[in-house]
């Protein structure tokens, strides 16, 4: 993507700034008086929190939150997505002392906030607390690292994965709709004998090849209160490599690098038939791929296994009160409506698409009507179902950009022919340790 | 006659290959966004780079145009005191005497090795100390130095400034600075639109310093602003054809410092020719 050398550039200047000390993450008793503590309204007076988030338009929410808040009056600040900047500049305002009070965390990069014991436990809060009902078990799970009370943070959106597909082409050649991903390779065949590719594999969204290995029940990273794991090499991310791995060696898939003209060009001309994303995916198609409206239409993710009901994860965020805040109690309120009131959600799907992340947010009327761009289907209903069906025990490791980074050249490689997925994953699993000792995080080899 | 042809083919294709971006970019911003990945990328589609421009500047109140005021202001303001300070420095280490003068000139000419990317943190960390990060200032007062013009200044003041012309001003009763400013000046004078170009350029372009430094989008540079709009694009696809015109607005600054100067430059760089 766009931000990589960005990134890496950021990535090599902040190693200095992160000896912070590194506690272990999902440790129930850390801290838990003190933040108890913390919960109870800073004064009687009015307070301003300050609140960085790159959702666009986010300032029209919060307008809506100041009319009715009068002493708790919130002033956004705005800057790059997170991986384009933000989270730098977040470690290096904790150092520096001066964070803003709230921030918007994506949820594979809260445990490495949570790793430098930069967040405030916002469990502590009785009405946060309870309200985890509310959200999606596996959203909460993001926040909570599977702490019974705990909450470093409240989930914002979600990004459950479907399968996107040119019905009138799937149609005109006669071939079935995938259920399995075996059913999905054998189609791949047909499509190319059409002329198609039957999707893109990004050679870059480490991400959303996270998301199906989610699916098919790989799990990268895990944490036991004391050490962490890195399991990038496991059966069933093997699996799923494999299983890529073997439709690029047959040129079944198109490799063009995501997000660029190129890639919008794919499917805007028919050459790429399908595309296994998240909800908000939606609309990169509607925008990307203009002269294909109306023609395509949303189903189920493959299983591996026919008749199983299991969806992935890409994307998704949470807002997140920093350490340091003077105000935790009031910042967690805000977070709290920001993300679970029904007008606030509304306007947050409106404004940036994005997808709530609480039960009743995904019956939101605005999510419940057919989309015209895919023929009048009701698209958002197969994501609500997705959405149930994500697994809930899916941990992210505390330094994904250098996973990410390191996983993605592999794959790069691999796409031009040198290497295949899996050696990339080898290659990343190394690293991915070797990262974690350098910055003195236990891990478990 | 033959080895001008071969020159003439070699700057042709060098202009072609520097050209080749900004025609891409010019043609790109004329486009609206269904035509933009939809038509060949070097040819105009529909001509929409009005509507595009009205979009643009428009959009979010406006937010476009205050970051390219502040663009002016950081990158003209800190490009003309910069010289300045330049100017003098490199000045007096050229025609004063004193003690640990080359002392002083390497260590100054220590920090043209420094990369402006590796002081970006420290420097963040300053401004926090001292309250003043996420302010005009923390982008403006780093953006004032540099090592290379004091340098520059040095080497052209000693090859251009005859110390008779200064024993003369001296002898007339002239002060040290006001020497400086009318006679010194103005025979450095095409030494200083070099370094203003190279300062008004590199300030222009430093992108880190504000990244780091700014949390407040009214004080983003209009560097800082597209970036942020791009790396926006995946959940708001509409931001990428406002990112492809913004930057074509963004670069004119640059052109027109460059054609506006680049007389004075040409000028200097034949003044010393003949003697």
């Amino acid at each position: 993507m766009k931000g990589v050398s960005v990134r890496r550039l950021l990535a090599s200047l902040i190693v200095p700034a992160l000896f912070l000390t590194a506690c272990s993450s999902s440790d129930s008793d850390s801290g838990s008086d003190a933040s108890a503590a913390a919960c109870a309204p800073s004064s009687a007076g009015p307070v301003t929190l300050t609140y960085t988030s790159w959702i666009p338009g986010i300032e029209d929410v919060v307008k809506v939150w100041n009319a009715k808040n009068p002493n708790i009056q919130v002033k956004v600040q705005t800057g790059p997505n997170g991986n384009g900047g933000t989270y730098q500049n977040f470690f290096n305002q904790l150092k520096a002392g001066n964070a803003p009070d709230l921030g918007q965390i994506e949820y594979d990069a809260l445990p490495s906030f949570r790793v430098q014991d930069g967040l405030v436990d916002v469990g502590a809060c009785d009405n946060v607390a309870k309200a985890k009902d509310q959200f999606i078990p596996w959203t909460w799970n993001q926040v909570s690292f599977g702490d019974a009370k705990g909450a470093w943070g409240v989930p914002q959106d979600a990004g459950p994965m479907a399968l996107f597909y040119r019905a009138d082409l799937f149609e005109k050649n006669g071939i079935a709709i995938p259920t399995t991903w075996d059913e999905y390779a054998a189609a791949a065949e047909k499509v190319r004998a059409a002329g198609g590719y039957i999707t893109n594999f990004s050679q870059s969204d480490i991400n959303q090849f996270a998301g199906l290995t989610w699916q098919a029940g790989g799990r990268w990273f895990a944490n036991d209160g004391q050490n962490w794991t890195v399991n990038l090499t496991d059966d069933k991310t093997t699996k799923v490599a494999d299983y890529w791995q073997n439709l690029i060696s047959k040129k079944l898939v198109s490799t063009v690098p995501p997000w660029t003209t190129e890639w919008d060009n794919a499917y805007n001309s028919s050459s790429a038939w399908t595309w296994v994303s998240a909800v908000w995916g939606a609309n990169s198609i509607a925008s990307g791929a203009p002269k294909t409206a109306g023609k395509w239409r949303v189903a189920p993710m493959p299983q591996w296994t026919a008749g199983e009901k299991s969806a992935g994860n890409w994307g998704g965020s949470s807002t997140a009160v920093f350490k340091g805040s003077k105000h935790p109690y009031e910042a967690a309120q805000f977070a709290l409506w920001l993300n679970t009131d029904q007008e606030a959600l509304t306007l947050l799907n409106e404004k940036a698409n994005l997808y709530p992340a609480t039960t009743a947010g995904t019956s939101l009327p605005a999510l419940s009507k057919g989309v015209a761009f895919y023929g009048d289907q009701k698209i958002y209903e197969v994501f609500a179902q997705a959405s149930t069906e994500v697994a809930p025990d899916f941990t992210w490791g505390p330094t994904m950009t250098a996973t990410y980074a390191n996983a993605s050249d592999g794959f790069k490689a691999a796409v031009s022919g040198k290497g295949s997925l899996t050696e990339a994953l080898t290659a990343a699993q190394a690293s991915t340790i070797q990262t974690l000792k350098s910055q003195a995080i236990p891990v478990k080899e | 006659m033959k080895s001008r042809v071969g020159v003439m083919a070699v700057m042709g294709l060098c202009t072609i290959y520097f050209l080749a971006p900004i025609w891409w970019l010019f043609v790109g911003a004329t486009k609206n966004n269904d035509q933009f990945t939809g038509t060949a990328p070097m040819w105009f589609a529909d001509f929409h780079l009005v509507d595009n421009i009205r979009e643009l500047v428009t959009y979010r109140d406006g937010v476009f145009l205050r970051w390219m005021l502040n663009s002016i202001a950081y990158t003209g303001g800190a490009a003309l005191l910069g010289t300045v300070l330049a100017a003098m420095c490199g000045y007096a280490l050229a025609k004063y005497r004193f003690r640990g003068r080359e002392l002083l000139f390497n260590i100054v000419l220590s920090g043209v090795l420094v990369p402006a990317t590796a002081l970006a943190l420290p420097l963040f960390l300053i401004f926090s100390k001292a309250g003043a990060a996420n302010t005009f200032w923390a982008v403006f007062l780093p953006s004032l130095v540099n090592p290379f013009g004091v340098y520059l200044a040095r080497i052209y003041a000693a090859a251009s400034v005859p110390e008779e012309l200064l024993e003369a001003a001296r002898i007339d009763g002239s002060g040290e600075v006001r020497t400086f400013f009318t006679v010194s000046t103005r025979l450095m004078f095409p030494a200083l639109v070099t370094i203003f170009l190279f300062h008004f350029v590199a300030v222009w372009n430093n992108f880190l310093l504000p990244l780091i430094m700014l949390s407040d989008e009214r004080l983003f540079p209009v560097t800082l602003g597209l970036y942020t709009w791009n790396t926006q694009v995946n959940q708001v696809p509409e931001l990428r054809g406002l990112v492809i015109v913004g930057a074509l607005l963004s670069i004119t600054p640059l052109v027109v410092a460059f054609l506006l100067l680049q007389r004075f430059w040409r000028n200097g760089l034949g003044a010393g020719a003949v003697k």
